[in-house]
């Protein structure tokens, strides 16, 4: 389907017309096969990391080429409260995300792995906030979490009080929290469900046949088969939620909820680092540390899977 | 509603089972070909719907509100389900608000483009990598790595420098370049390029078929299901994607979908059915586009996930 495309956009790639010269392939075509992809990644995300690395260690903004001053922004960073409120949310994010991605999805697997009837309608449908667009996701949300929205009513109807969900700074991270578990369940019950495809069903037999119940199979037989893939949620989701962005910043609004209370460390490079006055050589600073932390917290997970092995 | 005809089905196949009398238990079955009791099925349906109600009920009720017409009290308690007047009056007054259709065109503009260039560049890029001997190929392969492993997050302020020299800031140009050659894709082709037998390119070869023949003959239509994969992800990545070009796009001329949300949003929070209008018109086509090709859909899952 994409070949007529490409039969049009290499036309330099088409060489060596004699059937016998074939061997001699050209040595320039296996690069002029990759350059698109090399070109992009260097120049869009490479190069941009690098870039990041240095400013980091300027006093670079938007409009102001800037110059070195050394570990300057990293000692302010130490300094700056709301530096610590966005490392505080971010963390709290991980804690608060990735046990119930780790579990919850496995639970679902579990419910719509066996072939019943209307089976792949259900596995569609938990699928679906998969497909929609965060900022779909988080509105929808956001009116449902209002005030007077339909928790609030169902809340008042069954005679308790309404909910400030969008209005206290905790419950604004923790009602992110949900949106996030929430969007990100049906992507992590499809990886599940193709472990679970692979856990063999003698395993399952020998245990039934020893008279081991729903829950004594689930821990001795499926977590253990599993543990691999659960590992690797854990790693793919906390990177991922330290990361977080787009659902406090709908939630709490662009200045991270009461008093930026809610803040995230990748909102606060958004907001340091953009604009005619943007400081972009402290945003840098900032997204050094996600670096940081995202890889420490990859390290962290695969540690504990070791651990846990011996 | 449809999930009520969807469990319907259910009980038959089961009432067709009793019928069979030596089977001497129903016929529904697991993986294992091992009988589920009925009260086990019953639970088990119990819980599907309970979660569908969660996963599905949000949307349902975002396109009740959208549907609800400027007298309808949105805000009852206990809550009104279903419009009592349907209409549709507020799709057009969201275009007189913000101008939503020519946000949802910049979002398919740079979403198609985004097919296109993802789909050429990492087919190009992966057949390289998995067919090609020459120098430097391993080096091109941990390149791809590593662009892979750079959380994009931490690098948009330098992303969006890098635009600004450019002269590609506030431009549709500057929202797709960045994912244009996704390299998470560039390693999808590569392995699915990988897992073709070489004898069949071998046999082409020495046919005299030159590699671009070879690859746009033999090795592309091969691997039309991956690539069908990344089109789907390229589409669905560009179409939903909300931090880069909040950053890139400054003029509200040039919006996509998803910042024209945002923008709406934030300008007339106040009327929840202009904001549940403009979120089922961003989130329609791509339940349409799920519901038609789901089978990619889970594929890219899986093969995302081995690699990422």
């Amino acid at each position: 389907m994409a070949s007529p495309t490409l039969t049009t956009g290499t036309p330099g790639a088409r060489k060596g017309p004699g059937p016998r010269r074939v061997r001699r392939q050209l040595p320039a075509s296996p690069w002029l096969f990759a350059a698109p992809g090399l070109l992009i990644a260097g120049a869009f995300i490479l190069y941009p990391f690098v870039s990041t690395l240095v400013n980091a260690f300027t006093d670079r903004r938007t409009l102001v080429p800037g110059e070195f001053v050394g570990l300057a922004n990293f000692r302010e960073l130490l300094h700056d409260d709301m530096f610590w409120i966005g490392l505080r949310n971010s963390s709290l994010y991980v804690l608060g995300v990735v046990p119930a991605l780790v579990l919850l999805p496995l639970l679902l697997a579990l419910l719509v792995q066996k072939n019943i009837p209307g089976i792949t309608f259900f596995r569609s449908a938990f699928y679906t906030p998969v497909v929609a667009s965060i900022v779909v996701v988080g509105l929808i949300w956001v009116w449902l979490l209002d005030e007077r929205g339909l928790v609030n009513s169902l809340l008042e109807t069954l005679g308790a009080s309404p909910v400030g969900f969008l209005s206290d700074q905790w419950l604004i991270l923790l009602s992110a929290m949900g949106v996030t578990v929430w969007k990100g369940l049906g992507y992590y019950m499809i990886i599940y469900l193709a472990a679970l495809a692979n856990v063999p069903r003698e395993l399952h037999e020998a245990a039934a046949v020893d008279g081991a119940g729903a829950v004594r199979r689930f821990l001795t037989v499926t977590v253990p088969a599993v543990r691999s893939t659960m590992v690797l949620v854990a790693a793919l989701s906390s990177v991922a939620a330290f990361k977080v962005f787009s659902e406090v910043y709908l939630m709490a609004g662009p200045n991270g909820g009461p008093a930026g209370e809610d803040t995230t460390l990748v909102m606060l490079v958004q907001r340091t680092g953009t604009g005619l006055t943007g400081r972009v050589g402290y945003a840098s600073a900032i997204s050094v540390v996600v670096f940081v932390v995202t890889v420490v917290l990859m390290l962290l997970v695969l540690r504990a899977d070791r651990k846990e092995e011996s | 509603m449809s999930l009520a005809e969807k469990t319907r089905p259910a009980e038959k196949p089961r009432a067709t089972g009793r019928e069979r009398k030596r089977q001497r238990e129903p016929r529904i079955t697991d993986e294992h070909g091992r009988r589920i009791r009925v009260w086990e099925l019953a639970l088990r349906y119990l819980l599907l719907l309970g979660v569908l109600a969660l996963t599905i009920g949000p949307f349902l009720w975002q396109l009740s509100t959208s549907l609800k017409g400027p007298t309808e009290d949105i805000f009852s308690s206990p809550p009104k389900f279903l419009p009592s007047d349907p209409t549709l009056h507020n799709y057009e007054r969201v275009a007189d608000t913000i101008p939503v259709w020519d946000y949802a065109l910049n979002s398919l503009k740079v979403a198609a483009a985004n097919v296109v260039t993802n789909c050429v560049g990492a087919a190009l890029a992966g057949y390289a990598l998995a067919r090609l001997r020459y120098r430097g190929r391993r080096v091109a392969t941990l390149v791809f790595i590593l662009t892979m492993l750079v959380p994009v997050e931490g690098i948009i302020i330098a992303q969006f420098t890098t635009m600004r020299e450019l002269g590609l800031n506030n431009t549709l140009v500057g929202v797709l370049l960045p994912g244009c050659v996704s390299a998470l894709n560039v390693l999808l082709m590569r392995n699915a390029f990988l897992n073709l037998p070489y004898e069949i390119e071998e046999a082409a070869f020495v046919d005299g078929a030159n590699v671009w023949q070879r690859f746009c003959r033999i090795a592309l239509p091969a691997v039309k299901g991956t690539l069908a994969v990344v089109a789907i992800f390229a589409f669905m990545g560009a179409w939903d994607d909300f931090l880069w070009p909040l950053i890139v796009l400054s003029d509200p001329s040039r919006f996509t979908l998803t910042i024209g949300l945002n923008y709406l949003h934030g300008t007339f929070a106040n009327d929840e059915r202009l904001v549940a209008a403009g979120t089922i018109i961003a989130v329609a086509p791509l339940i349409i586009l799920f519901a038609c090709l789901q089978r990619y859909f889970f594929r890219g899952v899986g093969e995302g996930a081995v690699k990422g």
